[in-house]
C-alpha cells in the first residue's frame, strides 16, 4: 500500500519532466498532474509495476476548467477562448488496496491526449463519453465517436461553459 | 353508460347492438401495448402489468412487435435520439393506434425542460398524443386512469365520419 507521495516519487524518478506536479493544495484527495501526451505509458507502468499494480480505472472524466479568456458574443451568449480541458483518472489496485488520482490539462483549442485504452479496457466508453460532451480528442483510440448524443449531433460538445444549444435537431424543436 | 355484458340475456339468444358499439367495445378491450419501456416510468408501467395492479383485466397485454399493437405508453424521458426511433416505432404500428404519454417527462420535459440540452420537450412534438397522464412518475392507479381514459374515447368513436 502507497500514498500518493510515495507514488508520485516512484513516477518522477522513472518519467521525469512528463511528471508534471504533486498537488496538496486543494480541499480534496492529493492528486498528480501528468503530460498528457505520455499519460499511456504512465498508466501502463502504474499497472504493470510491481509495487503499484493498479489493475482498475474506476472512473474517467472530462472538466471544462473554464479559466480561458471570457467574452461575449452580439446575442449575449457567452465564448471562452484559450484555456484548458482536463481529465481526471480514478486508478485503484484491488491486490495492493490502494487508490491515486491523476490528472492531465490540456490546450482548449486544440483538446488532445493520449489514450489508455490500451492498459484498461474499460477506458473505451469513459473516453468516449469525454469526447462526446467535452470534445477531447483522445490519440490512438480505436473507436472515437460519440456515444450519448446522436451521431449526426454538429451542434458541439453539451458540457462545454459556453455551449449554445441548438433550435432544431432533425426537424424537432429543442427549446422548451 | 352501461356495456353489453350488464344486460340480461335470458329471454333470447340474440343480441342486438349497434355496429358501432360492438366494435368500439371489442377494440377498447383488448389494447395491446407496444412492449416499450423509457425511464422511472417504466418501472410504474411494469407493476402495473404486474399481478398487483393486473393491466390484463382491462385487456391490455404487452406485446413484442408494434405491428401488433394498438397502444404504445411514452413511458419515461424521450431523448432527441430516443425520438427518432419513438417516431419510427409508431409508424410502424397499425390504425387506428393511440398514444398515451405517461409522465412528466413525455408530456413536456419534466425535470429537464430548461437544461436538457438532449431531452425532447414533450412527446407530442414528435407524435399525435391521446391521453397525458400527469405524474413523476406517475402511480399505477394514475396509469389505470388514463387507460379509462382512452378507453373512453374509444366508446365514443363512430365509422361514420361526423360532417
Amino acid at each position: 500500500m502507497k500514498t500518493t507521495e510515495e507514488i508520485f516519487t516512484i513516477l518522477k524518478n522513472n518519467f521525469g519532466d512528463a511528471i508534471l506536479e504533486l498537488v496538496t493544495s486543494q480541499p480534496v484527495e492529493h492528486f498528480i498532474k501528468v503530460n498528457p501526451i505520455e499519460i499511456n505509458k504512465v498508466c501502463l507502468f502504474l499497472r504493470e509495476n510491481e509495487e503499484l499494480l493498479f489493475d482498475s480505472l474506476m472512473n474517467l472524466s472530462g472538466v471544462d476548467d473554464a479559466n480561458g479568456q471570457k467574452s461575449a458574443d452580439e446575442d449575449g451568449t457567452q465564448i471562452i477562448s484559450g484555456g484548458t480541458l482536463s481529465v481526471f483518472y480514478h486508478l485503484e489496485s484491488t491486490k495492493l488496496r490502494h487508490k491515486l488520482t491523476l490528472k492531465v490539462s490540456t490546450n482548449r483549442e486544440k483538446p488532445e491526449v493520449a489514450s489508455v485504452e490500451s492498459t484498461w479496457r474499460h477506458a473505451d466508453w469513459h473516453e468516449r463519453e469525454a469526447y462526446d460532451l467535452l470534445g477531447i480528442i483522445f490519440l490512438n483510440h480505436p473507436d472515437l465517436r460519440r456515444i450519448l448524443m446522436p451521431y449526426d449531433w454538429d451542434a458541439g460538445y453539451p458540457l462545454r461553459k459556453d455551449y449554445k444549444n441548438p433550435e432544431f435537431y432533425q426537424g424537432m424543436k429543442v427549446p422548451y | 353508460m352501461s356495456s353489453l355484458l350488464d344486460k340480461q340475456f335470458n329471454d333470447e339468444n340474440i343480441v342486438i347492438t349497434k355496429v358501432d358499439d360492438l366494435l368500439n367495445w371489442a377494440r377498447l378491450s383488448s389494447l395491446w401495448q407496444v412492449s416499450f419501456g423509457l425511464a422511472c416510468c417504466a418501472i410504474e408501467m411494469m407493476a402495473t402489468s404486474a399481478s398487483h395492479y393486473d393491466f390484463d383485466r382491462f385487456g391490455v397485454i404487452p406485446r413484442p412487435s408494434p405491428r401488433q399493437s394498438d397502444v404504445i405508453i411514452i413511458s419515461g424521458t424521450v431523448t432527441l435520439k430516443m425520438a427518432t426511433r419513438i417516431k419510427r416505432l409508431y409508424e410502424q404500428m397499425p390504425d387506428p393506434k393511440y398514444v398515451i404519454s405517461m409522465g412528466s417527462c413525455s408530456n413536456c420535459g419534466g425535470p429537464y425542460w430548461e437544461h436538457g440540452y438532449h431531452v425532447l420537450k414533450g412527446v407530442d412534438r414528435v407524435i399525435p398524443v391521446d391521453v397525458y397522464v400527469p405524474g413523476c412518475p406517475p402511480r399505477p392507479e394514475a396509469l389505470l386512469e388514463g387507460l379509462l381514459k382512452l378507453q373512453e374515447k374509444i366508446r365514443n368513436e363512430s365509422l361514420v365520419k361526423k360532417s
